[in-house]
């Protein structure tokens, strides 16, 4: 043994941020491993579908950027009021998924005992946990940026070092929501213990959330299309300006890289974000310096001891009275935990808002204000409003039906090892999803089309549509959300922002858009009968349209059920 | 009843449970040793369904587990090592959606769930969520959920962690009086003094592999190992550690 002596001059270990990250690169690698180990069709699929979303949205920027860009009079400034636009989409985002990833990483994840015991300086765990969590947040809008940024820089001719300035603006920009959110979180922990934070945590993010898409709603960014409605150019370039503030740092990420691709030499944005960016995390150091310990302390704290819902079970029972015992309790449970827990329940809150903005929007919509317009255009404004029910239902699939699976995760010992025949597990699981989502969807449909005033054909053809779409497209989330399951997680709504949430997201919208392809034509021979003035003669073709539609719906419902309940008996409990 | 027949578990080229055959007759409180690794919860958790065998045969009370799992699984109560539960499930509510797997429900689960919670002190706790539960509290939960559908069969990993001694004493008790009514319990366990105060008969795991299987005087004689106790047996089988290497331990 060593004498006391040696033990006094031995030095103080110090390890570094990148020891502390170690062990999660090393997983973040060993499941990319474990991916690429995949079959190949189920590999060439992911290639298939990421390929397919990324093209779709670079086409769509591209476009729109062209489009702006020649529009008279604000072409030069337009795209990057856009730019401002699109990046103040993107901050919010990542404000609420910083919020609700830092209280995980910071308060919650299991590896915090270790490190906190473990003899490691706090600026460098703060360091640490900051990118962990900056890293959590943001890949998926950085992801997204990737085919806007190509669009911008393709358009305006960048060349080969605008990927290094939008790289040197986008980190910053990433940066400063991280911040905000752990500093936000760890102010709330010191005031509530975590499991009470992660509560209200969830309606402050979701309550900010709700404020800044009625703000946007309230801005009536629609007027933007409408220069007529504006008394002069003054007035419309005044409007203009409102969504975005030259304080932001949206604004000034957006300057850096359009002051790069309209060759103007400004180093002012540059060094605004840069130096925001460092004093933040300098800021958010010492605030954590402060506050980590005693917060730290009291997140390990404070379980709920108010039960909600107690009547719940007596009710539902009678209500599933004739289903099976086993299949009727599973309900049931699943009801209780999704209410009790308010990570989850709290969302609907936000469901909410989000739907009556988009009823609100519709309703909006000038098409019988003034003079009569035409059919072709009150059809199309139908037939993509069905398209947009659809890419929010799917968003709302992700929401409440991708993560069910998951959340079971660490109780699926019991589920395995209980008579409970895996397929009942999947039918209350699917249905369960889908039947509140399927009355939403009619909800959606039937409401907008009223006010829509849509005819009778398109009425039937929308609310079959989104009936069948709704059957596969939940049954589609339960399928990636068995194929991708998140069961370590600590907070139930970072699983939807998961890799397998973004591919399910990524298929339902491919499917959305065979779907919408598929009816087009006959959409389109509906409109030239209504324009001829003679009646719709349905025909093998538009049969066969239909037809095809509604099957690959149902195929998809099908066999998505199928991999899913494959996949879950496969699962290692 | 359980039975095994050359139950094999492989993970890519690792084998993990490696052709066990075993047989654990009603009445039996059989104990599973073996060090960390040696494949004990593998074995179990296929014997409780939850993970597939590579090969071989599970079957409870004569029912092959791949053919009808349904009707072995209403037989067996499984109790884990972790105890995880729905943390927004009250102890009773948890109680009810585990009888109701086991196609369970109406007084006289009622009636059971307030015996057994009584009997493992929960009862104060009943209507509490399970998220505000100990370690120690959890764990008797999950004993009660795998007693309460009252099985033929329970096969238990680690039950003693967590628990304090009133709870071992008492889990002790009722394994007994469970075997002595003609049940079969498989049990495994690092606790030897457990092992050797509880098990009827004791098989060691290492490799995959049993190793050595038979009452405590059957193993002594069969490694010829005099009045040697569980534990100098157990490592004598399965490689043990000298005072020399654990002292290199603390050398700096």
């Amino acid at each position: 043994m060593s004498s006391t002596a040696d033990v006094l001059v031995a030095p103080v270990p110090d390890p570094g941020v990148r020891t502390v990250l170690l062990p999660k690169w090393r997983t973040a690698l060993a499941r990319a491993r474990e991916e690429r180990s995949g079959t190949p069709l189920k590999l060439l699929l992911l290639a298939l579908v990421a390929a397919g979303f990324w093209t779709a949205v670079f086409t769509v920027a591209y476009r729109v950027l062209l489009y702006a860009r020649s529009a008279p009079e604000i072409g030069s400034f337009l795209p990057q009021k856009m730019l401002g636009v699109i990046l103040l989409a993107f901050a919010s985002i990542l404000l609420l998924s910083n919020l609700v990833t830092a209280l995980s990483t910071f308060f919650l994840a299991k590896d915090l005992d270790m490190l906190i015991a473990a003899p490691i300086d706090w600026l460098r765990l703060y360091l640490a946990k900051l990118g962990e969590t900056v890293a959590h947040s943001s890949w998926m809008v950085a992801l997204l940026a990737v085919p806007i940024f190509s669009a911008y820089g393709i358009v305006y001719d960048g060349g080969p070092w605008f990927w290094l300035v939008a790289l040197g603006a986008f980190v910053p920009f990433l940066l400063l929501p991280g911040v905000i959110g752990a500093v936000i979180t760890l102010v709330l922990v010191n005031v509530f213990p975590a499991r009470r934070t992660r509560d209200l945590l969830s309606l402050v993010a979701i309550g900010a959330m709700a404020i800044v898409v009625v703000t946007l709603r309230v801005l009536q960014p629609e007027r933007l299309a409408r220069p007529e409605g504006f008394r002069n150019l003054v007035d419309f370039l005044g409007a203009l300006q409102s969504p975005t503030s030259p304080f932001l740092p949206t604004e000034w990420t957006a300057d850096i890289i359009m002051n790069w691709l309209n060759r103007v030499a400004d180093p002012l944005p540059i060094v605004l974000l840069w130096s925001t960016a460092g004093a933040f995390v300098v800021l958010g150091a010492l605030a954590h310096k402060r506050l980590y310990r005693n917060g730290f302390t009291k997140a390990q704290e404070g379980a709920e001891q108010y039960v909600r819902g107690k009547h719940w079970p007596r009710v539902a029972s009678r209500l599933l009275g004739r289903l099976p015992v086993a299949k009727r309790e599973f309900i049931v449970k699943d009801v209780l935990l999704f209410f009790r827990d308010t990570t989850q329940w709290s969302q609907l809150i936000l469901l909410a808002v989000l739907l009556l903005v988009y009823i609100f929007n519709i309703r909006a919509l000038p098409l019988f204000t003034g003079e009569r317009v035409s059919v072709l255009l009150v059809t199309m404004v139908v037939f993509l409003n069905l398209a947009l029910a659809g890419f929010v239902l799917a968003a709302i699939a992700a929401r409440f039906v991708f993560p069910s699976v998951s959340l079971e995760g660490k109780q699926l010992w019991l589920l395995c090892s209980s008579p409970l025949d895996l397929e009942a597990l999947m039918w209350s699981k699917y249905w369960t999803g889908t039947v509140p989502l399927l009355l939403l969807a009619l909800m959606i449909t039937g409401v907008t089309n009223v006010l829509l005033q849509a005819s009778p054909f398109m009425m039937a053809v929308s609310i079959g549509t989104i009936t069948l779409y709704t059957l596969a497209t939940s049954a589609l989330a339960l399928c990636f959300g068995t194929l991708f399951p998140q069961f370590d997680t600590e907070n139930a709504a970072q699983i939807p922002t998961s890799f397998g949430g973004l591919v399910y997201m990524m298929a339902s919208s491919c499917l959305l858009g065979v779907v919408i392809a598929l009816e087009a034509r006959p959409v389109l021979q509906f409109v030239r009968a209504n324009q001829a003035g003679v009646p719709l003669e349905i025909d093998f073709g538009m049969a066969l349209m239909f037809g095809a539609s509604a099957v690959l719906c149902l195929t998809s419902t099908l066999v998505a059920l199928r991999i899913g309940l494959r996949r879950i008996r496969e699962l290692d409990a | 009843m359980i039975r095994l027949t050359n139950l094999t578990k492989r993970y890519g080229s690792f084998t993990a449970v490696d052709g066990i055959d075993l047989q654990v007759p009603p009445g039996e409180l059989f104990g599973f040793l073996g060090p960390n690794g040696a494949g004990k919860t593998t074995t179990l958790r296929m014997i409780a369904g939850i993970l597939k065998p590579t090969s071989g045969v599970v079957e409870i009370g004569g029912d092959d587990l791949e053919r009808k799992p349904r009707k072995a699984k209403t037989r067996m109560g499984f109790i884990p090592d972790r105890p995880f539960v729905y943390d927004k499930l009250t102890g009773a509510e948890f109680l009810r959606f585990v009888a109701a797997l086991y196609g369970q429900e109406g007084p006289v689960i009622e009636r059971r769930m307030d015996e057994l919670l009584r009997l493992f002190d929960l009862a104060p706790w009943k209507d509490e969520l399970t998220e505000s539960y100990s370690h120690g509290m959890r764990q008797k939960l999950i004993i009660s959920s795998a007693l309460i559908h009252q099985p033929e069969v329970i096969v238990v990993d680690e039950p003693m962690v967590g628990l304090d001694p009133k709870s071992a004493r008492l889990l002790k008790d009722l394994f007994k009086e469970f075997t002595q009514r003609g049940g079969t319990i498989l049990m495994s366990t690092h606790t030897l003094e457990v092992a050797e105060d509880m098990c009827d008969r004791i098989g060691i795991i290492q490799g995959g592999k049993i190793v050595a299987c038979g009452t405590m005087t059957e193993l002594r004689h069969q490694f010829a190992a005099g009045d040697a106790s569980l534990e100098d047996l157990f490592l004598r089988l399965t490689g043990g550690v000298s005072a020399l290497e654990l002292g290199h331990v603390f050398d700096r």
